[in-house]
């Protein structure tokens, strides 16, 4: 199991930056999402994994998981989706200005020194 | 008066000329010279104190752990250079009020003025040092403000940068000296390290603090090789370079060698380092001060050879060295202010500064004459000026200095400096006032009125009276002589006279005024030879260094911040590689401790899907669409395994927030292209490859490690497993813990997706605003539309499952305390009930069935959590103290009323408003896209089919 959960993390994590070192803003998007459930899956794990023991009191009940990766982990899980629409919204603006969506734009100053 | 009203005044004093500006020039220099007036007064209330020999203290404890104090201290010492400080200031205020024109502000000018001075008094009446340093930044940013104050002059600008770059370097090392001598005595204040000179001067780190210590000084009080800042601060305003450089800025240097004299000098290091600086200092300003032709120049550098001379004083360590330095640093704030004011006058009226232009102004302007004329005498070293009496004590403690080994050296050069200083101080009359009044001036001068000539003239009695009569204030010397020496040397017995005798000081006093004539009349010849001399511009020097370093910076920036995120997110993951590396290398791991869980079929099958859909997704991620479904299944297995890995708050959060992301891309894809070219070569696949390779077997072995082992320490959580129903009331100790043991967190959250939700709403709004607009209206869509776009069938669907879901939500948000679930999920549960509304029958539809805004929704979620946490304020307990309590109402079985409840729905409020916001701005982009708008629920309606065409329906309910 917990082979499972680790090669899980590195495989997201992998694809994660590969998608990230794209050079156009939808790629780069999935891989930050990708990214995401990498860390939030990550941190969850900190909290050692236990199968069938929830985080719920119960009379008779001794054995919990811990329940305080999984308090972070959900807040994490919903500003993530915040992060994720303000990048997408920013991409997006960019793509309907400039009509190309890359992320590797030189500055400006650089430019004007090439072309002279 | 309190010391601290002393230092306060200035600064509270500050915001008054600003304010005053419109009600004119005379309120604005009227208010700052109160202010001052008042500080002056304060500080007099002490005088009867200072003379009595005590030392007026005033204590308040501000960051004590840190060692930071407010204490102040007023000795002799801080007394003279405070009353210095407040008494020329207040002439320079007057005569500021004067000398600026209708086009300054003043209220401005007097602003900066204040809180320099606040500053400077800070400075001299600190007895903590890191208060101290406070101060002497401060008097760094103020005096930069000052010196730039005309700020259309590029030469205001490049000389308040110097200066600021120059003494703000300076006081960085300072800081550092500071700290040393803090450490080695155990405490910051200043009478707790002054009392300890042999515990400093034997400690190994005696000689970094006292270079330190003397950077900062050297380079606020101008001394070689930092002199160069100085003249370029002439760019200011005259009241500024008469006030920053003959009373203040430069004397906060010469204060704190002073300052420090008990426990720094005395030492071989200290001796070699601040003579010879000194020494050096002295002859050199003196010679390229007879060369130059600006009169503030010319002002500028004869400052830092009187600086140097001050120096040179301290550092042979004696008392009556001691006594000389304070005795000149009286005359020269006197006759120096009264000089730099003269100038101005001078500027003023004639409008050039320009000594070759000047000359034979006695006659037209007779009062400015007499007044700069006795006081350049005085810095000539004419007897029966105060100027003589210093210079003389001078020169017979540079007779009895031996610097390094040679006993004519300090000597010789102290003769030759004060030949230069006669001779720069002659040309100066001769120059300007004297000779054949010419008719080329480029305006007519005359006498100013009373206002400009008054300052200077009232500076110039003291300069006559302590000239005549020096035993009036050699009490007064000797006073501040002893604060100096803080009883670690014998007081002096020498006394402050005009006539020793025929001295050897007085035969070199003579031949130095000689020497000065001298060379005043070869003056042609030696000007021609000195042009002819090769010598270096300090300014094109510091500016080769600044450029040189800030070409360099840029080089390496631009290298690394080139502008493309590929670049920036490469960087990252290397530097984050290499500290991962680092960590991984130098720390140290245990054995095993966990034994490896058995994994059944289940989870190696969720477990062989996600990572086929993350192969897939990299491999096929040119496909947009296809991607996002790919994406979707890796959301849904880390879900599932979130459920089976005991984590059902997680699993319900993760997978409505996979919903919704997923609306928000497919609404992105609607503008952006459906695929993603071809366009980086193999190699740079192969390479970002290989990184992401490395980063994912650096992910996996550190979870694979940690997960064999168990924590080094107990975990927190068991606090919270312990006291979750017992102190917060609820079972779901997920829930308990986001609502109530780290409720502040949560609150900070929320306010982060609300403001996250805003920012997309104001890009949206501004996309719409701009030239965006007709693009998008104009825009021929990308692929083919569906001919039924709101089909029957979902609208009739989403219409039926609405209720159902806001049920779900409610009771989701209800039995969230106790059993899985809570405001989080409730909220993106109710959005997406809502979102599917807008999807089946478009935004317009929906849009104007909605009545509530959700900028609204997310401040009242905010204000509710808010107001639930500030409802503990009310019983005494501190924010966010939640309570709760059982009710029982007799239908109904027992239940439970928490505060928690209340601040859980705060943030299911702001979720709803934040999620609703982000998707509905996204969709007003698409709804400018598609002009065509149904006010239909769904396009084909059997009910609507019936109707006669003419008959207008608006509203229909689906």
């Amino acid at each position: 199991m917990e082979f499972l959960v680790a090669s899980a993390i590195g495989v997201m994590t992998a694809g994660g930056i590969y998608l990230v070192l794209r050079l156009r803003t939808f790629p780069v998007i999935l891989g930050v999402s990708l990214l995401t459930y990498a860390v939030n899956v990550f941190l969850f794990a900190s909290g050692r994994l236990t199968v069938g023991a929830p985080p719920i009191l119960r009379d008779g009940v001794e054995t919990y998981t811990d329940p305080l990766p999984q308090a972070l982990v959900l807040t994490a899980i919903v500003i993530s989706f915040g992060m994720t629409a303000v990048v997408v919204m920013v991409g997006l603006g960019a793509y309907l200005h400039s009509d190309d969506d890359h992320v590797d734009d030189v500055p400006e100053g650089e430019t004007a020194e090439e072309q002279p | 008066m309190s010391l601290f009203f002393i230092v306060l005044l200035p600064f509270l004093g500050a915001l008054l000329p600003g304010v005053m500006n419109s009600a004119g020039r005379a309120a604005c220099a009227g208010v700052t010279f109160t202010v001052t007036l008042l500080a002056f007064v304060g500080l007099l209330t002490n005088l009867p104190a200072v003379l009595a020999g005590e030392v007026v203290t005033a204590r308040v404890a501000w960051m004590p752990e840190l060692g930071l104090n407010v204490t102040l201290m007023l000795d002799g010492l801080g007394f003279f250079f405070a009353m210095l400080i407040l008494g020329i200031g207040l002439l320079i205020i007057a005569y500021a009020r004067r000398y600026l024109s209708r086009d300054d502000n003043m209220g401005e000018f007097f602003t900066y003025l204040l809180l320099f001075q606040g500053a400077m008094v800070g400075i001299v009446l600190s007895d903590n040092i890191l208060l101290l340093l406070v101060f002497w930044e401060l008097t760094s940013l103020s005096s930069f403000l000052l010196i730039g104050y005309w700020k259309h002059l590029p030469e205001g600008r490049q000389g308040a940068r110097m200066a600021l770059a120059v003494t703000g370097m300076g006081g960085l090392a300072m800081i550092g000296g500071m700290l040393i001598l803090g450490q080695i005595v155990g405490s910051y204040d200043l009478s707790d390290i002054l009392d300890n000179r042999d515990l400093i001067q034997a400690d190994p780190l005696y000689i970094p603090a006292l270079l330190l210590i003397l950077l900062g000084c050297f380079t606020k009080s101008a001394q070689f090789p930092f002199h160069f800042w100085l003249p370029h601060a002439m760019a200011a305003p005259t009241p500024v370079s008469a006030y920053l450089h003959s009373a203040t800025m430069v004397k906060a240097g010469i204060f704190l060698m002073a300052r420090m004299w008990p426990v720094l000098s005395g030492t071989e290091a200290w001796f070699a380092i601040v003579t010879s600086a000194g020494a050096l200092t002295m002859v050199i300003g003196a010679v390229i001060a007879l060369f130059k032709h600006d009169l503030k120049g010319l002002l500028a550098f004869s400052t830092v050879s009187h600086l140097g001379l001050i120096t040179m004083l301290l550092g042979t360590g004696t008392p009556f060295g001691a006594m000389a330095a304070v005795f000149h640093i009286l005359n020269h704030a006197t006759f120096k202010a009264a000089l730099f004011m003269s100038a101005g006058i001078i500027d003023h009226e004639a409008h050039t500064r320009d000594i070759r232009r000047l000359g034979g102004l006695r006659r037209l302007m007779p009062v400015t004459f007499v007044i700069a004329s006795v006081a350049a005498l005085s810095m000539a070293g004419i007897p029966l000026l105060n100027g003589f009496l210093s210079k003389e004590m001078m020169l017979e403690e540079a007779l009895h200095t031996n610097l390094f080994g040679y006993a004519w050296l300090v000597a010789g050069m102290a003769m030759v400096g004060s030949l230069f200083s006669a001779a720069y101080s002659f040309r100066l009359i001769g120059h300007v006032f004297l000779g054949p009044v010419r008719d080329d001036y480029p305006a007519k001068p005359h006498d100013p009125g009373a206002g400009l000539w008054l300052p200077p003239a009232l500076l110039i009695v003291p300069v006559v009276v302590i000239g005549v009569a020096p035993f009036l204030v050699e009490p007064f010397v000797r006073l501040v002589t002893s604060a100096v020496l803080r009883g670690t040397a014998e007081m002096t017995t020498a006394h402050i006279k005009i006539w020793h005798g025929l001295v050897p000081a007085l035969y070199m006093s003579i031949a130095a005024v000689l020497g000065g004539l001298l060379l005043l009349w070869l003056y042609r010849h030696v000007l021609r030879g000195w042009d002819a001399l090769p010598r270096p511009e300090a300014k094109d020097i510091f500016d080769g260094v600044v450029g040189g370093s800030a070409r360099l910076s840029e080089r390496l920036i631009h290298g690394l911040h080139n502008g493309a995120f590929t670049r920036y997110a490469m960087v990252g993951l290397l530097a984050i590689f290499a500290a991962g590396y680092h960590a991984w290398a130098s720390g140290s791991t245990g054995a095993p401790t966990r034994e490896v869980q058995a994994a059944g079929p289940v989870p190696v099958a969720g477990w062989t899907m996600l990572v086929a859909a993350v192969l897939a997704l990299v491999v096929m991620h040119r496909n947009r669409f296809l991607s996002l479904i790919l994406i979707g299944i890796v959301g849904l297995m880390v879900s599932i395994s979130f459920v089976y890995l005991s984590a059902p708050d997680l699993a319900m959060t993760q997978f409505t927030v996979e919903v919704v992301t997923i609306i928000l891309l497919l609404l992105a894809l609607n503008f952006l292209p459906n695929r993603t070219p071809v366009e980086s070569t193999v190699l740079r696949r192969v390479r970002d490859g290989g990184v992401a390779l490395i980063g994912g077997l650096a992910a996996f072995a550190l979870s694979w490690h940690y997960l064999l082992r168990d924590a080094v320490a107990t975990p927190i959580s068991e606090f919270h497993l312990a006291n979750s129903y017992k102190g917060g009331g609820g079972t779901n100790v997920v829930n308990v813990i986001l609502v109530d043991f780290r409720g502040f967190d949560t609150y900070g959250e929320i306010i982060v997706l609300g403001i996250a939700a805003l920012l997309i709403f104001a890009l949206t709004e501004s996309l719409l605003a701009g030239p965006v607009r007709r693009r998008l209206l104009n825009r021929a869509p990308s692929q083919r539309r569906a001919g039924d776009m709101h089909p029957m069938m979902m609208v009739i669907l989403t219409r039926v499952i609405m209720p159902i879901v806001l049920l779900v939500g409610f009771y989701i948000f209800l039995r969230g305390h106790n059993e899985p679930g809570g405001g989080f999920i409730a909220g993106l549960v109710v959005s997406i009930g809502v979102v599917m509304q807008y999807m089946a029958s478009g935004f317009a539809w929906t849009s104007s069935r909605v009545r509530y805004p959700y900028h609204g929704v997310i401040g009242a979620g905010v204000l509710v959590a808010g107001f639930t946490g500030i409802g503990s304020w009310f019983v005494g307990k501190p924010f966010l103290t939640s309570d709760f309590t059982y009710v029982r109402i007799p239908p109904f079985d027992k239940f439970e009323l928490a505060t928690a409840a209340l601040f859980d729905l705060g943030v299911f409020l702001a979720v709803v408003g934040a999620v609703m916001l982000s998707l509905e701005s996204f969709s007003r982009l698409a709804r400018r896209a598609n002009s065509e708008e149904s006010e239909y629920p769904m396009d084909i309606d059997p009910s609507r089919e019936r109707i006669v065409p003419d008959a207008p329906r608006t509203g229909q309910e689906g």
